[in-house]
């Protein structure tokens, strides 16, 4: 063990295998520590896992904590909650990371209430910088950046007074490294200490949906914002969609109203994509819907709005009608 | 007897209607330039609480904490069907991140008393974090399910509900008490109703300072409430230096108006040959296939 303030992942296991997010970051650790010369560790929780944790080594993690139970095989609040804040007490990491995901979301505000310590949910970008208090200088601290509050808004928390520091970050954000398949990692097992009493979830059912689209895995994306949520222009744009092979897209209002499914949403609080291709349909460009798409390789704008947001990111940009862009698109794909 | 239930409920800004102005420079948000709203996923839960409450019978309180003007949606939560409302309003609850918010709806929640069953929004739109529930629910020691989609089963022994999750869902049952985060999908919350709304539109707040309320044991006794509870730091018994900004450990350090990097950009006419031209680059590119 290494008493300096190392940088934890949560490791997130469904099923008996690891979640992608995870491995994002490990990448996204190994940054960190390496700025602060530290080490990489992480905690994983589970039952018969030992298998898929060589895998982490290969992402950048050094070590990693293992606490095996069968009663841990399936997620349960209260005893996942326990096992990581006894983890962090025992090995006092300087930064905690868990993936923005329904159980990284349910277990990491429990611990940061245990540890009384600061927690920042969905950053889309993490630094080590210094903050002053009065005339106190925290030197190497976790900058947690964020999206807030309104469209061109980008906040930096700190909390350089709480051990550790804690980030929530949503999947897609950070990038996997190139895994190193000769890297190893150093597997600790540690005991489950959780009375009986403490699994108060009993999970009865767990049910697997297909997604209708997964947009993580598209290579090209057309996207529609509220410039283009009328049921004939959404048409045009799933009809570009499915012409080049690519899927459906859309901002958060265009889920608001209903008119999509939460599963084509692109941004902070939505899908993080990274496509070769990105048509963003009247769509004004707002920061959160941005995060979740500026990654992309190319991304084609059309909007009516001239001095529309979204024209400064774009590679192309046309100005016009969306119908009447995209018809001309989809004709001009069939000629070609 | 029924189910004791307890609802949080939030007062947030329009967030489809800020600006860069609604910033204050210490880096919290000026709410008093913003026009608000009930908190959307807070009216799930009250719904949801409504609903169990006609199942299995009960009583529904719901908290808020906020600006005194916040007792607007605690009037809103009577006008739909709950019993009692509960506002805690103190300046020195302002600047609080979630931990410091968790705290004070905790300690308010033990004020209140006995419940079974709480029900939280799984997030509000002002911030999105999804963390101020499942803090509740650890510094009062008890289970959560958080992202409920819907209740399937309750009486008086156990909850079950249907729990979503990233590739799907889970039906998890727990026992009380327990904390739960509701979503929107879980159903459609009712509108006002008519005749609650000329009982309790013109009903005042009754402050009270100091932790011996006792109005509120009277309140448990009467059909009908006449006014919304307003408490502060003393009449939930909390520890100030855990409350507000003292009790935060996360500060913004910086709050940026975003720079839009400008990539290379290309202006393509909306004309024929410029968008074929453009569709056929892509192509030779392989961007396309
Ligand atoms: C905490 C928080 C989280 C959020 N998370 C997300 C998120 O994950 N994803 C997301 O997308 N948003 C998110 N938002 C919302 C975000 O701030 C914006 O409100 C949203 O992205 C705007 O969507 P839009 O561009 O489709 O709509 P609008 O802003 O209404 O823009 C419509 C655009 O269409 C153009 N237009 C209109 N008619 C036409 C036409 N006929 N032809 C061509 N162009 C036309 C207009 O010029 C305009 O630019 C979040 C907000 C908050 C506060």
């Amino acid at each position: 063990m290494s008493n300096k303030k190392n940088v934890m992942v949560f490791i997130e296991s469904r099923a008996g295998k690891i979640a992608e997010v995870s491995l994002e970051l490990l990448g996204a650790a190994r940054d960190l520590a390496g700025k602060l010369g530290v080490q990489v560790e992480a905690v994983a929780i589970g039952h018969d896992l030992k298998n898929e944790l060589t895998v982490l080594g290969h992402y950048g993690c050094q070590r990693v904590y293992y606490i095996n139970d069968e009663r841990l095989a399936f997620f349960s609040s209260v005893p996942y909650a326990k096992t990581v804040v006894n983890t962090i007490k025992a090995h006092n990491p300087g930064i905690v990371l868990f993936g923005a995901t329904t159980m990284g979301r349910d277990v990491a505000p429990r611990v940061a209430s245990a540890l009384k310590c600061g927690l920042t949910a969905d950053c889309t970008d993490l630094k080590i910088g210094e903050h002053q208090i009065k005339d106190k200088t925290y030197k190497n601290t976790l900058l947690q950046i964020r999206p807030a509050f309104g469209g061109n808004i980008i906040a930096t928390i700190v909390s350089p007074e709480s051990v550790p520091s804690m980030a929530t970050v949503r999947e897609g954000v950070m990038k996997m490294i190139t895994p190193n398949p000769d890297a190893a990692v150093e597997i600790i097992n540690e005991a489950c200490t959780i009375a009986d009493n403490d699994f108060l979830t009993e999970v009865l059912e767990v049910i697997n949906e297909e997604k209708a689209v997964n947009l993580k895995a598209a290579q090209i994306i057309v996207s529609a914002g509220m410039g283009a949520s009328d049921p004939e222009a959404i048409e045009l744009a799933r009809t570009l969609a499915a012409a080049l092979c690519g899927e459906l897209g859309c901002s958060r209002p265009v889920v608001d109203s209903g008119i999509l499914d939460k599963d084509h949403q692109v941004g902070q609080t939505g899908i993080t994509v990274r496509p070769n291709l990105y048509i963003a349909c009247g769509i004004s460009g707002q920061i959160q819907h941005r995060a979740g798409m500026s990654e992309a390789k190319r991304i084609i704008a059309i909007n009516k709005d001239p001095n529309a947001p979204i024209f400064a990111i774009a590679h192309y940009g046309i100005v016009g009608d969306v119908k009447d862009v995209l018809t001309k698109m989809i004709n001009a794909y069939k000629k070609a | 007897m029924g189910l004791r239930m307890i609802v949080t409920v939030k007062q947030v800004p329009d967030t489809h209607n800020v600006t860069g102005e609604a910033m204050k420079e210490d880096g919290t948000v000026n709410r008093a330039a913003l026009p608000t709203i009930f908190n959307p996923e807070d009216l799930n839960a009250l719904e949801e609480a409504l609903k169990i409450k006609e199942r299995t019978g009960g009583h529904v309180t719901c908290i808020s904490m906020g600006p005194p003007n916040a007792v607007e949606v605690l009037k809103e939560c009577l006008y739909r069907g709950a019993d009692d409302a509960v506002l805690i309003s103190d300046r020195r609850f302002a600047g609080a991140d979630t931990l410091a918010t968790s705290y004070a709806l905790k300690c308010a929640i033990e004020q209140a008393g006995e419940y079974d069953l709480i029900l939280c929004g799984r997030q509000a739109i002002d911030g999105d974090t999804a963390q101020v529930g499942p803090q509740i629910a650890e510094k009062l020691d008890i289970n959560q399910l958080t992202c409920i989609s819907a209740v399937t089963e309750i009486d008086e022994e156990s909850i079950t509900a249907k729990r979503s999750v990233e590739d799907g869902y889970e039906i998890v049952k727990s026992g009380f008490p327990v904390l739960l985060t509701v979503t929107a999908s879980a159903n459609e919350p009712r509108s006002a109703n008519a005749k609650k709304v000329m009982t309790y539109k013109n009903i005042g707040k009754e402050i009270c300072n100091s932790s011996y309320d006792e109005s509120y044991m009277a309140a448990e006794t009467c059909a009908v409430i006449s006014h919304v509870k307003e408490w502060n730091v003393e009449a939930i018994s909390a520890d100030p230096v855990q409350c507000g900004l003292s009790g935060s450990p996360t500060k913004v350090k910086k709050i940026q108006s975003v720079v839009l990097t400008g990539c290379e950009s290309r202006q393509i006419a909306n004309s024929e040959t410029e968008i074929t031209n453009l569709m056929n680059e892509l192509v030779s590119e392989n961007i396309i296939g």
